[in-house]
């Protein structure tokens, strides 16, 4: 059929399956949103900000598995929407993001809102596409989500000009892709696989190293079932959270900078890698050369420059996570779990040594006691959002997660103000689950805007506001090395957040002890509408243990030990 | 890390002609701090692909991360490490016709070169060779008060 370029992104959504899109029109985009006003494919959400339309694209993408969709106008509604693309890029978040452009004929005149957009988006989307004729457009949406949502998935960015818009042009979506320079390697090569089962027979102290690709490839139950099989411990990473259940006898906890000590401990002294769908970040590692020291590592992954980019993989298996763990659950008849009592045992004793906890030794509330205590009262009904920083290592440390896609964080980019927004896309993604934004009193304010968005939509997210008026994890580096000069950290004054959240036409409630919150959280469970809970926390708590940056696993600052009541 | 020796290598990348995709290739470098010590881009003849050829350094484990980076570029459709291969690069001359031109042209063709332009006041040579014989050549010349030099950079096959 032969319809405009607005036109063919409407009918490129639908085909693909969207149900919503996030976004906020403008000058170069209208002609698109003329047809979004007229179609009822989808919905469109308005959020108050573009950063925010990628951030919930970005939420919606992690809570259901799906392509986020997000749509935004050219020069500063770009610009706006940038951080939200390198955060996608970051953690590989499968997004397509549709921008207006000026016409062809004003493209290098400086024009009114115009940017050269692909040239900012190309370091931080995996693919990005400038449409100069309408007849290209089915095939661009059509490669779009394609790239966006196979091997190992990013945002894609698509810049239409707006006379491209305007330009009539045959539509046919059914096409067969023909991408000649892009095969993304799924299958493990056979005979690695069984060299690696022979190295995890052979192993005394494996480890399971779980990552976030791991939820990508939808991949946590296979994962959950090899884990049980072998009967070898594992430790996530903060974007793993989730892939196991956090009762498994067979997790440890998170390892990392915020990582447990027996997780941490675990690493250092395993003798075999077997990681899955990780990319050895620095805030994983520690210090490279000491990581693992005395271990192979085995590495799975589907993007094969992830792999001995920063530790060399002894048995590299560049494929889709999901069918490599499913082949090695089939070789894993041979595997004895008895084997590995002794080293489970090992953990356990690192584990009893100092265990993930908190002392609440002080009149005001612990924030690891709030994050414990949504985990009591919700649980498995709720799915988890954050901001960044420390509220987010508590809730990585202490949130009984019991499900993959139930934890969805800013980790690569670590970008302040994803909560709020993120939460809005995760409750659009999966309404029948409470949606928690675990914020602070710094991050909260970087996207407040959206209590608009979630009163308008009525979209009910809850944001735990963690309130320790500082920015805390930076106030945590400078009270540890920078001999406590808290500069620009100290947030003492601020806003009455139970009457920010009211005057949008939310409600907010100000708590300061746990009888207090538990009547608020379930007050604002039972109201279901958009939430502060002001939760005044410990002003100088920091997260332990904590591994200096640079420093290795095994030299944590850990929590003081006290006696316990 | 550290003490892994940086050496030169010789990268060929075959990418999609189409707009932007020199610049995603150019990007790539600055952005992972990766060294381009040349590049040359031309079309592959009757395909729709263009082939690069970067001259870069790094240790082996930059070299191979290199590699990797280029072929998850999506115009990518093949890059090649070359380790057996010949190379050359082209570079132009101009020198005061005042000069010696006997002398220079002798140098030219001791470097698969010749005098291929003569002005009012200047002649331009040009010569072509292996890269590391290039740069014999332009410092053997410097006594001919070169005025302009310019290099192609290399370009290469696989043995």
């Amino acid at each position: 059929m032969q319809i405009t370029g607005a036109r063919m992104v409407i009918e490129a959504f639908i085909a693909e399956g969207v149900d919503t899109v996030f976004g906020y029109p403008g000058g170069a985009i209208m002609n698109v949103y003329d047809e979004i006003y007229k179609q009822s494919g989808f919905t469109h959400i308005l959020n108050r900000h573009e950063q925010a339309s990628i951030h919930a694209a970005e939420g919606y993408a992690k809570a259901s598995g799906k392509v986020g969709v997000a749509m935004i106008t050219s020069g500063p509604g770009f610009t706006n929407a940038v951080t939200g693309l390198a955060d996608a890029y970051m953690d590989s978040v499968p997004l397509v993001v549709v921008s207006g452009q000026v016409p062809m004929s004003l493209i290098g005149t400086d024009g009114f809102q115009e940017i050269d957009a692909v040239g900012i988006s190309r370091p931080c989307t995996k693919h990005n596409y400038l449409v100069t004729d309408a007849a290209d457009l089915p095939r661009v949406l059509k490669e779009a989500f394609y790239i966006a949502r196979s091997g190992r998935p990013g945002p894609v960015h698509v810049d239409i000009p707006k006379d491209v818009t305007a330009q009539i042009a045959e539509f046919n979506y059914d096409v067969e892709l023909d991408l000649e320079t892009y095969k993304p390697h799924t299958k493990g090569n056979p005979r690695q696989i069984v060299k690696v089962m022979e190295a995890i027979a052979k192993a005394k102290r494996p480890l399971f190293y779980l990552g976030g690709g791991i939820i990508n490839a939808k991949a946590a139950y296979e994962v959950r079932d090899l884990v049980h099989k072998t009967g070898i411990p594992a430790v996530e990473t903060l974007m793993a959270r989730g892939v196991l259940s956090f009762d498994d006898e067979l997790l440890i906890s998170m390892l990392g900078m915020h990582g447990s000590y027996a997780a941490n401990m675990a690493m250092s002294e395993t003798d075999l890698v077997i990681g899955l769908g990780v990319r050895f970040d620095d805030r994983v590692t520690g210090k490279l050369s000491e990581f693992a020291k005395n271990a192979d590592v085995i590495h799975v992954d589907i993007d094969p420059a992830s792999i001995s980019k920063l530790v060399n993989a002894d048995f590299p298996i560049v494929g889709d996570v999901k069918n490599v763990v499913n082949e090695m659950i089939e070789q894993s008849g041979h595997i004895n779990p008895d084997k590995y009592e002794s080293w489970r045992e090992t953990i356990s004793h690192f584990d009893e040594l100092h265990p993930l906890t908190f002392h609440e030794d002080t009149d005001r509330l612990k924030p690891q006691w709030v994050v414990k205590r949504v985990g009591e009262l919700l649980g498995d009904s709720a799915n988890i959002s954050t901001d960044v920083g420390q509220h987010q290592m508590w809730a990585a440390q202490f949130y009984p997660f019991t499900r993959p896609n139930q934890w969805i964080t800013s980790g690569g980019l670590g970008t302040m103000g994803f909560g709020f927004p993120a939460a809005i896309g995760v409750k659009t993604a999966c309404p029948d689950k409470i949606s928690i934004n675990f914020t602070g009193d710094g991050s909260i304010l970087m996207n407040v805007q959206e209590l608009m968005t979630a009163v308008e939509r009525k979209i009910p997210v809850i944001n735990i506001i963690l309130n320790n008026n500082f920015l805390g994890m930076v106030r945590q580096w400078q009270t540890l090395f920078y001999d406590k000069r808290h500069s620009q950290t100290d947030l003492s004054v601020q806003p009455d957040f139970v009457k920010l959240s009211e005057a949008f036409g939310g409600i907010g409630y100000r708590v300061t002890t746990k009888e207090e919150f538990d009547f608020a959280l379930k007050d604002a469970v039972e109201k279901n509408i958009v939430t502060f809970i002001e939760v005044v926390v410990e002003r100088f708590e920091n997260v332990m243990p904590m591994v200096p940056s640079g420093g290795s696993l095994f030299n944590m600052m850990l929590l003081e030990k006290k006696e316990t009541k | 890390m550290m003490t892994e020796n940086s050496e030169r290598r010789v990268v060929s990348v075959i990418v999609v002609n189409e707009a932007s995709v020199l610049s995603r290739i150019t990007n790539l470098f600055s952005g992972r701090g990766y060294n381009i010590t040349s590049l040359t881009v031309a079309p592959i003849p009757d395909s729709k692909y263009s082939r690069l050829t970067i001259v870069t350094s790094g240790s082996v484990r930059v070299i191979e991360q290199i590699t990797k980076q280029l072929h998850k570029l999506i115009s990518v459709l093949r890059v090649y490490e070359h380790a057996d291969l010949v190379e050359k690069e082209m570079a132009l001359v101009k020198f005061p016709i005042t000069e010696n031109l006997s002398d220079v042209n002798t140098l030219c063709e001791a470097y698969n070169g010749k005098i291929v332009n003569v002005g009012e006041n200047v002649v331009i040579a040009m010569v072509i060779d292996e890269p590391k014989r290039i740069d014999n050549f332009l410092a053997v010349i410097k006594r001919y008060n070169p005025k302009e030099i310019v290099r192609s950079g290399a370009v290469a096959l696989e043995r």
